[in-house]
């Protein structure tokens, strides 16, 4: 089981730059063919500044964060995890070239099916290198004790 | 290119249209790990999987939240969506075919704003439901 006195745990903050080599990988591996996704060039003529981070990108930057010395703390196994859930909140676009800040913290820790499964819980905070709101991310890790 | 459905007569009721995906396979995820930065081995590495007691390597599911992505930017312009939201059901497997569907169920206001709520799911090719969630988008 996990302990919930982990509840309120800040991971640490770190900032990730959004690389346009990197979200025309991620386009490739989802098979996004839209050009705004992968083209400069086509993204302004579409209104955007630059290459728009696609729904589910900032996710992708969190594997970024510089120690994943918090799941060890909370005796995670990456074998016994499953993705619960994941959510984001909106509040501007990211593009290709903006330098995104990510601060997370534990916001839940509990356990279903007698201990059997822990959940944790991590909400994060995105802002980029003008100070400004991009997203918030509701994630959910299930780990099976 | 997202040809704009017209938002200003959508219905509760109206679907989108579907996104289906060729079938799973360990290029897809061997690429997905490698572009999306979630290198945990239980995606990519058979014998690690076989090691941990799982028979085989599986999708990761932020990879059909992903392609829930392209549904929803496929029906309207990113720069409406207000919120996207999954829960993961169920493990979706190699050789699985994926199609994404969705649904308004709500015509709503927020602060001055015309919105959609919409039920969005993925299924594989025998029906079994993978991810449900919603999105919320500025109409």
């Amino acid at each position: 089981m996990i302990d919930p006195k982990h509840i309120g745990m800040k991971l640490p903050v770190y900032k990730a730059a959004a690389e346009i080599g990197q979200l025309r990988f991620f386009a490739k591996s989802i098979g996004e063919t839209n050009p705004v996704y992968l083209d400069e060039s086509a993204a302004r003529d579409a209104g955007h500044p630059g290459v728009p981070l696609p729904p589910t990108f900032l996710f992708s930057l969190e594997f970024q964060i510089p120690s994943n010395a918090w799941r060890e703390e909370m005796g995670i196994n990456p074998a016994r995890i499953l993705h619960g859930e994941e959510s984001f909140q909106y509040h501007r676009m990211a593009y290709a070239g903006d330098t995104l800040q990510f601060e997370t913290h534990v916001a839940d820790i509990y356990d279903k099916k007698g201990g059997a499964l822990s959940f944790v819980v991590r909400e994060t905070r995105v802002t980029n290198q003008r100070g400004e709101h991009v997203a918030d991310l509701r994630s959910v890790l299930v780990h099976r004790n | 290119m997202t040809a704009t459905p017209k938002l200003d007569l959508l219905k509760v009721g109206d679907t989108l249209p579907p996104l289906t995906l060729p079938a799973i396979n360990r290029t897809t995820l061997a690429l997905f790990a490698g572009a999306s930065g979630d290198h945990n081995r239980v995606h990519i590495d058979i014998d690690y999987v076989r090691a941990a007691g799982m028979t085989d390597v599986f999708a990761h599911g932020m990879l059909s939240m992903a392609y829930l992505g392209r549904l929803l930017t496929q029906w309207v312009d990113q720069r409406r969506i207000r919120s996207f939201g999954v829960r993961f059901t169920g493990i979706t497997h190699l050789g699985h075919v994926i199609t994404c569907t969705g649904k308004v169920v709500e015509l709503l206001q927020v602060e001055g704003e015309q919105r959609a709520r919409v039920e969005i799911q993925t299924a594989n090719q025998y029906g079994d439901v993978k991810i449900v969630g919603d999105a919320v988008v500025a109409l």
